[in-house]
């Protein structure tokens, strides 16, 4: 072993049912580096992870680590642990009911001498923990009070303390804001410098360029090549990733302002709120519009579309669609009146984990039809095949349960289950999250492709770059309250001020 | 090699295997006590109706398998079992005879209202308190487990109020039919039946069986995807009220009284064992009716066949519980973890 490198990974090879999951792929972490692992959904990349941290079982190949002897078979993540491997999930697998030093020592709290738990020396050494890092909060408060970022560093913190060598993050960012990314990457950079290996795993180009030192890349899992940052940029790692070459992204979008105001009106709300996360605006929307929400995480983005779909049920104020009187109690009556929503929370609003990508597809359109009239099972599967093979889900078979499917396909299912019901207006709350470049070029094609249809869209995203390249209007939000709508030419200089409370109208 | 790996893939293979071992004990108990007739599986006519073990087991287990429907339906939508419908059973049972034979009376000859009305009201009563488990499940989102321990305790007790006080017999021929004979088929087994095949039917035509387990593994998911999670877990309770309705005025007719105390005892927990061995998961989500329904009979068996074997009614239960524990662990996760790594294992040392 050379002499910097904690860990290697040499010739893993994984098989899931079918699918090749990983084949042959080697990987080397070193003392002190920020190294990315890349690549689309379903290139292994969760996989290889898995199989580090003792979750997968591999088949074939080998893992050493520094200052153990022959090869390192994990069994479980806890196995992984003693070996000094830790793992940051993107969801954070903490006690949120629990205070802050007693997650940090959760499982391996300090004792008194009578066997109870020795409460004094624990808030110290969790104080100690977060002065080193930085962190300035109150211990002894309960989890659930601090925001995700904080939390996700307090994860990060007991990783640390537990004596690791190696931290992996699998998609930290993703739930995050800038600022509260700019607050992990000074922690990583500390870890770095104290010569922790940290593995980073992101969809977000971007911060791969802001933090990493070197990258490895999967495509279909095999190892496309570790590559140095400087000898990767941007369009190459995305050619690498890819296996082809960069469809450049902002030619999806003709750039002549389409004006709409003069369409037809689809959606004419007024005063609707919802109490405790949206004060009343106005929305208006036309056919074939794609208007895009912008403003922090927390400013009500997602809010507002919900009240308008009936997830959240507006407490005040009348909306008219296509010029009649409506009221919205749930979302089956938002349904009828040819509404979808995709939540921005997959995993706890989107998809049904234990059935299959069939069921989960045809579940709106069956909603829509009423318990008494079960859609036939021959016109379940045409459904099904048929989507599946329109947005080019990745699917085993039909009958797959849709949990062991990877992100961005999952997302692709809850895309095809409204699309199935032939919506006239769609809400995409952040339909790119944790998806792969190309997933995303293909879905942000088709939200362009659906306005063309004359179908109406409210597109939320975090990625101001995308709404840029799919929006004709933008409306901003802060602080729960729409504080004003953006039309003309779009610019990132121009949304970002708006967002920040500047002065554009 | 192939059809034997489809089959034991099969959801229903280990509850089937599991009842085919119960009958396998009775084989060997039989042949190790040199009776070479094989008692279990005779099946006779005596006095112009069935006769046998094997018919007892079906016509006892009716109950228990008419509950196991309603039951698991709950499983399936709300995660959680109901406890309450023994308690339930008893209540049908005493509205229905307390109909028949007149308030207050302890024994009646003759019918005070038509016997389909007191069937009615009982199977009715099933359903209001099904509503009222579902109500404060779905709606006021209470503990189903602590939610239907208000009728578990009380349900027996408002029985007892509406019977004043006494065991209700009822002693016209009439109303011993549901429990007695239909030709020469125990008519339990008939109603049993129907209730199975009326519930795969409504599951096969409709979407409820989607909406249910749906529901089950995702509420919000599916609220946003336009079901209505609340009303669905309320029907499934309701569903579940009336099963448990029905099973208490089959097991009153079986007795031909309504005897509070003793009808429907300590059902609720073999009912709720029936799910399980049926392979669901009791944390809700995928059911599988028919699972259910065998390990309904399989527990029957179970106790047919221990009293069969001479153990006395008090010592049953310990029997029983080792048997249960031995099905639990063949069905366990880990334990099947451990048969396919261990299969794994001799492949791997077969291949070299």
């Amino acid at each position: 072993m050379e002499n910097n490198v904690l860990l290697t990974m040499r010739g893993i090879t994984m098989t899931f049912p079918g699918v090749k999951a990983l084949d042959n792929v080697d990987f080397t972490l070193r003392k002190g580096e920020i190294h990315a692992l890349m690549g689309e959904n379903g290139a292994g990349k969760s996989t290889l992870i898995k199989c580090l941290t003792g979750i997968n079982a591999f088949e074939a190949g080998e893992i050493h680590v520094d200052g153990i002897q022959g090869p390192v078979v994990n069994h479980s993540t806890l196995d992984a642990q003693k070996k000094g491997i830790s793992t940051v999930y993107q969801e954070v697998n903490l006690c949120p009911n629990l205070s802050v030093a007693e997650n940090l020592y959760i499982g391996r709290e300090p004792m008194t001498r009578f066997g109870t738990i020795n409460r004094r020396k624990m808030i110290q050494g969790a104080q100690k923990i977060m002065q080193e890092l930085d962190i300035n909060i109150d211990v002894t408060e309960n989890l659930e009070n601090f925001s995700l970022a904080i939390q996700q560093m307090i994860a990060i913190a007991r990783a640390v303390d537990m004596d690791c060598k190696a931290l992996i993050l699998d998609e930290p960012t993703s739930s995050l804001d800038d600022n509260e990314v700019e607050k992990l990457f000074v922690l990583m950079n500390k870890l770095k410098a104290q010569g922790v290996g940290i593995v980073f795993v992101t969809h977000f180009l971007e911060q791969v360029y802001a933090v990493c030192d070197r990258i490895t890349v999967l495509r279909n899992g095999q190892l496309v090549g570790e590559y140095p940052i400087e000898d990767l940029p941007r369009v190459k790692l995305v050619a690498a990733m890819m296996g082809k070459d960069f469809d450049d992204l902002a030619s999806i979008k003709s750039d002549e302002v389409v004006d709409y105001s003069n369409a037809d009106v689809y959606i004419d709300a007024k005063g609707l709120s919802h109490k405790g996360t949206i004060k009343p605006f106005d929305f208006l929307l036309h056919k074939g519009e794609v208007v895009g929400l912008c403003g922090l995480l927390g400013s009500g983005r997602s809010e507002l579309a919900r009240v308008i779909y009936g997830a959240d049920k507006a407490q005040t104020g009348t909306m008219k669609v296509n010029g009649k009187e409506v009221k919205i109690n749930a979302p089956i009556d938002a349904m009828n009146l040819g509404m979808g929503l995709l939540p921005d929370d997959r995993k706890a609003e989107g998809i049904i984990g234990e059935l299959s990508v069939r069921e989960n597809i045809i579940l709106a359109m069956q909603a829509k039809r009423g318990v008494f009239r079960l859609l036939p099972m021959s016109k379940q599967i045409e459904i099904a095949d048929e989507y599946i093979k329109l947005i080019q889900i990745k699917t085993a078979s039909k009958e797959t349960l849709i949990k062991q499917l990877s992100g961005g396909n999952q997302q692709k299912v809850i895309l095809a289950r409204w699309l199935a019901t032939n919506p006239d207006f769609l809400v995409l709350d952040e339909p790119t999250r944790g998806i792969d470049i190309g997933t995303k070029t293909e879905i942000q094609k088709l939200v362009l492709q659906l306005a063309g249809e004359g179908k109406s869209i409210i597109f939320i995203s975090s990625e101001i770059e995308e709404m840029l390249r799919t929006c004709s209007r933008m409306v901003v939000l802060r602080d729960g309250a729409k504080v004003g709508e953006l039309t003309g030419e779009l610019t990132q200089n121009r949304v970002m001020q708006a967002i920040a409370g500047g002065a554009d109208k | 090699m192939s059809t034997i790996k489809k089959l034991t893939k099969n959801t229903l293979f280990l509850p089937i295997f599991c009842m085919i071992l119960v009958m396998a004990a009775n084989i060997l108990y039989d042949a190790a006590s040199g009776n070479f007739a094989f008692n279990f599986f005779t099946i006779s006519i005596r006095n112009g109706v069935l006769y046998g073990r094997l018919i007892d087991v079906l016509n006892r287990g009716s109950e228990i398998a008419i509950l196991a429907v309603g039951m698991t339906l709950v499983v399936s939508a709300s995660a959680g079992t109901d406890i309450s419908v023994g308690s339930v059973m008893s209540l049908s049972a005493s509205m229905c005879c307390m109909l028949l034979a007149g308030f207050g009376v302890a024994s009646a000859s003759e019918l005070q209202v038509p016997l389909i009305v007191g069937f009615a009201a009982g199977v009715l009563m099933g359903c209001v308190c099904g509503a009222f488990n579902g109500f404060l499940v779905a709606y006021l989102e209470i503990q189903p487990m602590v939610a239907t321990l208000i009728l578990y305790s009380a349900a027996r007790a408002i029985g007892l109020l509406l019977c004043n006080n006494l065991i209700v017999y009822i002693r016209a021929g009439s109303f011993a039919k549901l429990g007695g004979f239909t030709g020469p088929i125990p008519t339990p087994i008939i109603v049993a039946v129907v209730c199975v095949v009326v519930m795969i039917l409504i599951l096969k035509k409709t979407a409820l069986g989607l909406y249910i387990q749906s529901v089950g593994i995702n509420k919000k998911a599916s609220r946003i995807a336009g079901l209505n999670s609340q009303r669905i877990i309320m029907l499934c309770y309701i569903i579940c009220g009336l099963c448990a309705g029905l099973a208490g005025i089959v097991n009153a007719s079986r007795i031909t009284s309504a005897d509070s105390n003793n009808i429907g005892l300590n059902y609720e927990l073999d009912a709720i064992l029936s799910v399980a061995l049926g392979g669901n998961s009791l944390g809700g989500g995928k059911f599988n009716l028919l699972g259910s329904i065998i390990g309904a009979y399989t527990i029957q068996a179970i106790t047919t066949t221990l009293l069969a074997l001479g153990v006395s009614t008090s010592e049953a239960p310990v029997y029983k519980a080792i048997i249960v524990i031995a099905i639990v662990v063949i069905q366990s996760p880990v334990f099947k973890d451990y048969l396919n790594k261990r299969s794994a294992k001799r492949a791997a040392r077969a291949r070299g």
